[in-house]
């Protein structure tokens, strides 16, 4: 066949390849993950009337709305919020519950063990390994210089 | 048997004595629903997991094959049988029970042609009278095994696919039968450097090219010579490129190229993006609608290009690039 260079070839898949719509993916993450946000400053300004210091309040808000992430990724209802919104649910600490309930919910039918302990992090596991490394640079920076 | 630059001419003609499809509940609500033999509305098939009921779906799509052919399996003499799971284990679990000689293939989503092309090989060798060929995959455990969990909030590109749940078996056999395969095409493996694992039309669009190009020469038929060529599973994304490949060698055969990709869900309502793809896609869409309508006169020579892109979620971490295959089978009705 009349060849063609692996670099026009790119050129002519990506002309036939349909972009993902940026624009209104941006709008609705926007949206859903203010809204994600609104309601986290509802709990937290509820766990502060309840009397908890500012420290407590953000714990007992992420803890709420992982809470409710993983219950609607156990009754397959997140995959869907999450389908239209994009990094609106991604981003907030929704999508890592998400990442963290789907693969055990995946993963059971090789057992508790094998299946979902070992496979839980599977996805989650660069976020929390690189968070934890940037948390102790952070950390690094903030003690000689903060100081 | 001929061998003409890797197309062979089978001087027996294997016939195609039977087939079978069975899918899953999307696949049965898409257009071509009400062609299968049978539209199974629970994907876990009563399994325990989807690995299991990928294997039941072969199972299913084989016995019904076997029976529409009135064989036992005992009259079969070799099956040949692939899918998308690590190590075969569908084809392996349903042949389980056949308790027949075995061959696991993987050709990725080219795999029904490969087993229609080696179970054609064997039967004009002299090598048996029946001959099972199947393959099938399921949509849940090709994203448990290649991609996310399946409750895993993301987004899907337009250009990714959708894996077909469903399976497709066919029955050679060497006695005459109106559906025969006169020649077929071996494809290679190609590799045009797209890297990109959500856009496997793209990466596959040479390789159908490619075998297309090499069985025109070897058979000297014309383009016209055949009512309709079938890719496996380019999807919308791989079928416009395949077009503009042949436009650019001046040849056109989007009057007759169709996809089994794209005829087996409806884009607009179905939310498959660039169309089905999967070992079953191919395999349900032929065995399920295409050689039925070749029996109903519909069509009387075809060209079944199945498509495989033979990555590995392993191997394209490694940024490594998607090589791809096709197959051609030339089959005919007299």
């Amino acid at each position: 066949m009349k060849t063609i260079s692996k670099k026009e070839y790119s050129r002519l898949v990506k002309k036939h390849s349909q972009n993902s719509p940026v624009f209104t993916d941006t709008l609705k993450a926007f949206v859903v993950g203010g809204i994600i946000c609104t309601i986290g400053q509802a709990f937290r300004n509820f766990y502060f009337s309840k009397g908890l210091d500012t420290n407590l309040t953000g714990t007992a808000t992420c803890i709420s709305l992982i809470l409710i992430a993983s219950i609607l990724t156990a009754l397959n209802i997140f995959d869907k919020i999450a389908k239209f919104a994009g990094a609106g649910t991604l981003v907030p600490i929704t999508g890592f519950a998400n990442a963290v309930v789907s693969p055990c919910m995946e993963f059971k039918t090789e057992g508790l063990v094998l299946g979902t302990a070992s496979r839980m992090f599977v996805v989650a596991g660069p976020v929390i390994a690189y968070g934890t490394i940037s948390s102790i640079i952070a950390g690094l920076i903030y003690y000689f210089l903060g100081a | 048997m001929k061998n003409i630059n890797s197309t062979l001419i089978f001087e027996n003609k294997p016939s195609i004595a039977s087939f079978g499809a069975v899918v899953g509940k999307k696949e049965g609500e898409g257009p071509l629903g009400k062609y299968f033999d049978l539209c199974e509305n629970d994907a876990y098939l009563g399994k325990k997991s989807w690995e299991q009921a990928e294997s039941g779906f072969l199972g299913e799509s084989m016995d019904i094959a076997l029976k529409k052919a009135s064989l036992s399996k005992d009259n079969i003499d070799f099956v040949l049988s692939g899918d998308l799971m690590n190590q075969c284990t569908s084809s392996g679990y349903a042949a389980r029970g056949l308790e027949r000689p075995f061959f696991g293939l993987y050709g990725a989503c080219s795999t029904m042609a490969e087993s229609l092309l080696l179970g054609s090989v064997l039967l004009d060798g002299g090598g048996g009278d029946y001959i099972l060929c199947a393959t099938g995959s399921h949509f849940c455990s090709a994203e448990k095994q290649f991609r996310t969990p399946l409750e895993y909030g993301g987004q899907r590109t337009p250009t990714s696919q959708w894996t077909v749940t469903g399976s497709g078996a066919a029955v050679l056999s060497r006695k005459e039968c109106p559906i025969k395969i006169d020649c077929a095409t071996v494809g290679r493996v190609v590799d045009w450097g797209i890297k990109d694992a959500n856009n496997m039309g793209g990466a596959m669009a040479p390789a159908f090219v490619d075998t297309l190009n090499r069985h025109f020469k070897a058979t000297n038929r014309p383009l016209d010579y055949y009512d309709l060529i079938l890719s496996g599973d380019l999807g919308h994304t791989g079928k416009s490129i395949a077009n503009e490949l042949f436009h650019k060698q001046k040849m056109d055969i989007s009057r007759y190229f169709e996809d089994c990709g794209v005829l087996i869900f409806d884009k607009e309502t179905q939310d498959t993006h660039s169309g089905g793809s999967g070992c079953g896609c191919s395999a349900s869409v032929l065995c399920g609608y295409i050689l039925p309508e070749m029996l109903k006169g519909k069509y009387r020579r075809i060209l079944f290009a199945a498509t495989g892109a033979l990555m590995s979620p392993t191997l394209t971490m490694q940024s490594e690039t998607i090589p791809s295959i096709s197959h051609a089978i030339s089959i005919t009705i007299e």
